[in-house]
């Protein structure tokens, strides 16, 4: 009873913070499930520190701050960089290890050039960068949810009306472009879909956090299934736990900040599933593997007497 | 003012070619990521071990931070060890992780003690000279020169004892497992050597841009060159010529000069990317282009060569009708025929082809193989 007066009085601004990291877990989880699937869980730590320079030329050429403009700068930059490593994969005996490494590190670098010039000019609080690096999940407001809410739904909206398609390119690829499926057009889809909910996430967790929401929930979900639908949804749901629970840990005690609480809740639910999921998980494996080895036993001891 | 332009170049070298040389080796393993993972994850360990010293130059903040970087390496590998969680997955579970306990720690407890998350991230090169080592009243320059000329000389130490085990760990594993190397041992040095000198770099250019350290000179020379040696030497190059082209853009336009150097590195990425013989881009779009005219000019030269001597060559000959023998298009076709007249595949009669001798031999050796 205790319990439920809390969650009644739980304070408006609280909830609301809530709810938004809680649509961010699940666009993020879900739609991560393909990125960890394809072996691009790291994408997303590139495509969020590529961003930088993004905001900081749509700050410059027009001069404001509304979250919607520098949104779409962030996305327009991350998907440049996600464009360019996979030229430079394409086109050099460069691994995409170092590709990656590479994009993410200079386009970093080139948007903090940017963000000292417009420092320099004065009219940018020092505020911006922490912000963009470690996100600012306290000051969420409700239209920010709406955002989240629109964006994120028709992200996950255009993800199920291509569900075969995407389901196909990533367990085989090369059997989706021999039937005739426009690989390299679905490619930058998932790539558009992931960067939309890698931005959409930035205000809340941050750019160095951010790959975490995205690979987290998604191997969490990978312990409990073998079936990508199932995988997808338990992804989404982990990703909002992880969210709802990061928020509310956070908020118990002064100086924790939001972001970094919920990777570490999500991080929390990766440790559960690998260890207690029914067949993959460790103790299954291990009690598995001791039954075998009495079996074993057993066998052995019966054949020799 | 000129004897501090000097010491944050110097520094800005040091410092690139430290990150350079091991960054040759991790970008050849395809470990390139371990090193974003490390300098991200050896947070918390700075965090502590200045909670516990009180200061961000001591030595114990470079011993606590490279035991937290072989400690993530550790993780990752038990993490894909269990077989539940892939490589790339893994290095992205680890570090967040880390980093997250290292964000929170500070954020919690180091609210009375001067800890600048921005410094760690983002590093400030232009302070680092201010930092003088003294000793006995005379001042002996920039601490951070010695911290990093001394893991400069670790490095070089290292890779020159055992160039030829990390060579043959590099490129072939199982052969050095055979011969007795022991692969697992080189991996863990070069790990420790990697989370050393993230560390030693974070007080020059944070641990972000440390990465772009690491990757991109060693990226850039492997587009150069095909030998091991010459890619450590091309490397090192690379890494002095971004530091100081950062530097010097940085002062000109008064901005961040570890972000200048990125930016750097990313442009002289893009030039060699684009203009290096053989493996550039403009390279690779011509060599395209010339394999698509000499392809199209063998075929016409098959096509002739099948028909020649037979009933139907004066219809399949016709260079009005080509096109149709062919099916490609009319423009196309004529711009063939044009290429094999003037390398002499074939020569004109009237509204004929024939093959010349040169163009029989190109279309039987074609045949051949």
């Amino acid at each position: 009873m205790e319990n439920l007066s809390i969650l009644i009085h739980l304070d408006y601004t609280l909830m609301v913070v809530a709810i938004g990291a809680a649509l961010l877990g699940t666009v993020s989880g879900a739609l991560g499930t393909y990125a960890v699937l394809r072996r691009q869980s790291l994408l997303g730590d590139a495509i969020s520190h590529a961003a930088l320079p993004g905001i900081a030329i749509a700050f410059l050429l027009t001069g404001s701050k509304a979250p919607l403009i520098l949104v779409l700068g962030a996305a327009i930059a991350g998907w440049l960089g996600t464009l360019l490593i996979l030229s430079i994969v394409r086109l050099t005996r460069i691994k995409y290890d170092s590709a990656l490494g590479l994009v993410l590190s200079t386009f970093f670098g080139f948007g903090l050039v940017l963000h000292t010039l417009i420092q320099r000019t004065g009219n940018a609080n020092q505020a911006g960068l922490d912000t963009f690096l470690f996100g600012q999940a306290a000051t969420i407001l409700e239209r920010d949810v709406l955002t989240i809410a629109i964006l994120g739904g028709v992200a996950l909206m255009i993800m199920l009306v291509f569900w075969k398609e995407l389901k196909l390119l990533v367990f085989d690829e090369g059997f989706a472009a021999s039937i005739g499926l426009p690989t390299r057009t679905l490619d930058i889809l998932l790539t558009s879909l992931l960067v939309m909910a890698i931005v959409l996430g930035l205000q809340a967790v941050g750019a160095v956090l951010m790959s975490a929401m995205l690979v987290a929930p998604a191997v969490a979900a990978r312990q409990w299934t073998n079936r990508l639908r199932l995988m997808v949804f338990l992804a989404g749901c982990f990703g909002a736990l992880a969210g709802v629970s990061g928020t509310i840990i956070s908020s118990t005690a002064s100086r924790i900040p939001t972001g970094p609480t919920i990777v570490l809740c999500a991080t929390v639910v990766v440790g559960i599933s690998i260890t207690f999921a029914p067949n993959r998980g460790l103790v299954w494996d291990r009690i598995r593997h001791q039954r075998n080895r009495r079996d074993l036993k057993t066998a052995t001891g019966r054949l020799l007497k | 003012m000129l004897q501090g332009h000097f010491d944050i170049q110097l520094i800005a070298i040091v410092t690139a070619v430290a990150c350079a040389l091991p960054g040759v080796f991790l970008v050849l393993r395809r470990m390139t990521l371990m090193s974003d993972a490390i300098s991200h994850a050896i947070l918390p360990g700075i965090v502590l071990a200045f909670f516990l010293t009180e200061s961000l130059s001591s030595p114990l903040l470079i011993l606590a931070a490279a035991g937290t970087g072989v400690l993530t390496v550790f993780l990752v590998e038990l993490l894909q060890r269990t077989k539940l969680v892939k490589e790339d997955a893994a290095i992205g579970l680890t570090f967040p992780a880390l980093f997250s306990v290292g964000v929170i720690l500070i954020s919690r407890f180091a609210g009375n003690v001067h800890l600048d998350m921005d410094a760690v991230l983002l590093g400030e090169l232009a302070y680092a000279p201010l930092n003088k080592l003294k000793a006995f009243g005379y001042d002996l320059g920039p601490v951070s020169l010695y911290v990093m000329g001394a893991i400069l000389v670790l490095n070089l130490v290292f890779i020159l004892l055992f160039y030829k085990e990390l060579k043959l760990a590099t490129f072939d594993a199982s052969l050095a497992a055979t011969l007795g190397f022991a692969p697992a041992l080189i991996h863990y040095g070069l790990m420790t050597l990697v989370s050393i000198t993230t560390v030693g770099a974070f007080d020059a250019v944070g641990s972000i841009l440390v990465v772009a350290l690491i990757a991109g000179p060693p990226a850039t020379a492997y587009l150069m060159t095909d030998r091991l040696s010459r890619m450590l030497i091309l490397s090192a190059i690379i890494g002095s010529v971004n530091a100081v082209s950062g530097y010097w853009l940085a002062s000109l336009f008064d901005v961040s000069i570890a972000g200048a150097i990125a930016t750097t590195t990313l442009l002289i990425f893009g030039l060699v990317f684009v203009l290096i013989p053989n493996r550039g881009i403009i390279a690779i779009a011509r060599r395209q282009a010339r394999q698509k005219w000499e392809f199209a000019q063998t075929m016409l030269a098959i096509h002739l060569f099948n028909h020649e001597g037979l009933p139907e060559a004066e219809a399949e000959s016709a260079i009005a009708d080509l096109h149709e023998h062919l099916s490609w298009d009319p423009t196309f076709t004529n711009q063939v025929v044009k290429h094999a007249l003037n390398n002499q595949y074939v020569s004109r009669k009237e509204t004929q082809l024939a093959l010349t001798e040169h163009g029989r031999t190109i279309a039987q050796q074609a045949l051949v193989q």
